[in-house]
């Protein structure tokens, strides 16, 4: 495993054009399928830095990696007692929230990166959550916080602090567990480079995380021919219910 | 063993499906009852979105009822023109409850709205069940206790447009067994359930059907409403798991099988007193989740999905 992936990272290495420092990434699999008994993955992302310069000796290099699922609007739900029974009594929209977010580093992330560098790229969780503005900014954030509490408990929203493991300053890797409940699409993982808090380069590369063929085929076929999809249920039901019956029967007699 | 159920988008233990279709399975055949007011709440127990968890039990309702409606209609125990009656009022019940649980979805009510129909029904037909099985207990010991008269003429036989129902020997309105069919629809729709835990008893004390022909068409109606509320729920919400479906039904018939096999051991009172425990102890789990505080405050549901 090792020497394939350096062996990747040095042939990558030689086609790469010049800069500073910059990253060069690869992933373990950039295809996850959703199977039947699908009950979670490991993806490993792995790579180099490539430099011209000769390495700065006034600084230390850190790395930061995320990978982030398909954003989508969520509505947060408070709830509250109504005649003695807890009831969703207010909301709050999130125009987009990654349906999966995970952020690792070479140290904890308040030490290595400085809040600019955060805001331009987005990498802490509370930022890659883009929030709907509400009337009371301070109750809005009760309710983003929830978002990522909640998340955070299903591993969908995960703060992996100090699991970069950085080589003499060039090789670096860092494993992320896909969980059970992750949703399909596109998922890119982002690698930034950063000294001093600021982010130097980025490295992008994409997971395909898809449902295997028969589970894609029996959602397509619920959202585009409900009609057949709901026959196909019946036709189910009645083969198993009054199959199952009739053989216990031949069984019987 | 996980199973990645493509509907609801998630995962969930193979054996605990086989186990939730199976023990009700084992109750449904031991009592004679359908089980989905059994399978819906178990579902939601064990993290199944209660979108989803509906729209599959009530798939998972024609499975189970299906051989029975077979039967008894070859035995002829089918009264066809009072179990179409009942039908049409149930196709009417479907649609209206469908509408209203879509309504309750986009509001963000939905989970609440199907939580409070079960510990409501759960609740009243665990009580009467109880009280009516602790009274034929009580009767069983002491025979001479007067017994209720089983069929009276009330307001029912009163209204209007009124039809003769030959195969149960009645003549009313149609309007009753239309209103009781309605029910039955709307129940089916929100809960998830076949609906037979209230039309039998409708059926008997308030039509004044004759026991002959009460439990097949009662299952004919049950089967046809659940048909077509599946249909509607994959029209609609796209929200039946095929997936689920399968191992909840396969579970369920290996189940009844079993269950019918102990019933016959058992004695018909002592079952009747389990069974009423078993439905209000599911009612009291689902009450405790609405009036304790929550650890939880707070929930999440993106539009589009479950």
């Amino acid at each position: 495993m090792r020497g394939v992936m350096i062996f990747v990272v040095v042939s990558l290495l030689a086609v790469l054009p010049a800069r500073a420092e910059e990253v060069i990434v690869g992933l373990s699999q950039n295809r996850v399928s959703l199977t039947v008994n699908y009950e979670g993955s490991e993806i490993l992302i792995f790579g180099a830095v490539r430099r011209e310069a000769p390495l700065p000796d006034d600084s230390d290099l850190d790395i930061i990696v995320t990978i982030e699922g398909p954003p989508m609007p969520a509505v947060i739900w408070r709830k509250a007692r109504r005649l003695g029974i807890w009831v969703n009594t207010e909301s709050q929209e999130v125009r987009a929230a990654p349906s999966f977010y995970a952020v690792a580093g070479t140290a904890p992330l308040s030490d290595i990166l400085s809040a600019e560098a955060d805001l331009t790229h987005r990498i802490s969780t509370r930022l890659a959550i883009f929030e709907a503005r509400g009337p009371d900014p301070r109750d809005a954030a009760a309710f983003t916080e929830a978002l990522i509490r909640i998340r955070q408990g299903e591993q969908l929203y995960q703060e992996l602090d100090s699991t970069v493991a950085l080589q003499r300053d060039t090789l670096f890797n860092t494993r992320v567990t896909l969980p059970k409940n992750i949703v399909e699409g596109t998922y890119t993982a982002r690698i930034f480079l950063l000294r001093d808090g600021e982010v130097l380069n980025e490295g992008e590369t994409f997971i395909d995380v898809q449902k295997a063929v028969l589970e894609r085929w029996l959602y397509n076929m619920a959202y585009d021919r409900p009609a057949l999809y709901g026959l196909m249920a019946l036709a189910l039901a009645v083969f198993f219910g009054w199959g199952a019956s009739a053989l216990f029967r031949f069984v019987r007699s | 063993m996980q199973i990645y159920l493509p509907i609801a988008e998630t995962s969930v233990n193979a054996f605990t499906l086989l186990g939730v279709g199976g023990g009700v399975g084992v109750l449904s055949g031991m009592f004679g009852v359908g089980g989905g007011f059994l399978i819906t709440p178990l579902l939601f127990f064990i993290g199944v979105p209660p979108a989803v968890a509906v729209a599959t039990g009530v798939n998972q309702v024609v499975a189970s009822s299906i051989s029975g409606v077979l039967a008894h209609l070859k035995r002829k125990t089918v009264d066809l023109r009072m179990g179409t009656v009942l039908l049409i009022g149930g196709l009417l019940g479907s649609i209206i409850g469908i509408w209203f649980f879509n309504l309750m979805q986009r509001l963000g009510q939905l989970d609440l709205i199907v939580q409070l129909s079960y510990v409501l029904f759960l609740g009243i037909i665990g009580a009467l069940m109880l009280q009516e099985s602790l009274r034929a207990l009580r009767r069983s010991k002491n025979p001479h206790a007067p017994r209720r008269k089983l069929h009276t003429h009330n307001w029912v036989h009163n209204l209007p447009w009124k039809m003769k129902f030959r195969a149960s020997g009645l003549y009313i309105s149609v309007f009753p067994p239309l209103l009781v069919g309605v029910g039955v629809g709307i129940l089916a729709a929100i809960m998830g359930v076949g609906g037979g835990f209230i039309l039998v008893p409708a059926m008997i004390y308030l039509l004044g059907m004759p026991t002959k022909v009460v439990i097949g068409t009662s299952l004919f109606q049950v089967t046809f409403v659940a048909a077509f509320t599946t249909m509607m729920h994959a029209l609609t919400n796209h929200s039946v798991d095929v997936m689920l479906a399968v191992f909840l039904i396969l579970g369920g018939v290996i189940g009844a099988q079993i269950g019918t096999r102990i019933g016959l051991r058992l004695k018909a009172e002592q079952l009747r007193i389990l069974l009423a425990l078993l439905v209000l102890a599911v009612c009291g789990k689902i009450a405790l989740d609405l009036l304790l505080t929550p650890s939880e405050v707070y929930s999440i549901t993106i539009p589009g999905r479950f």
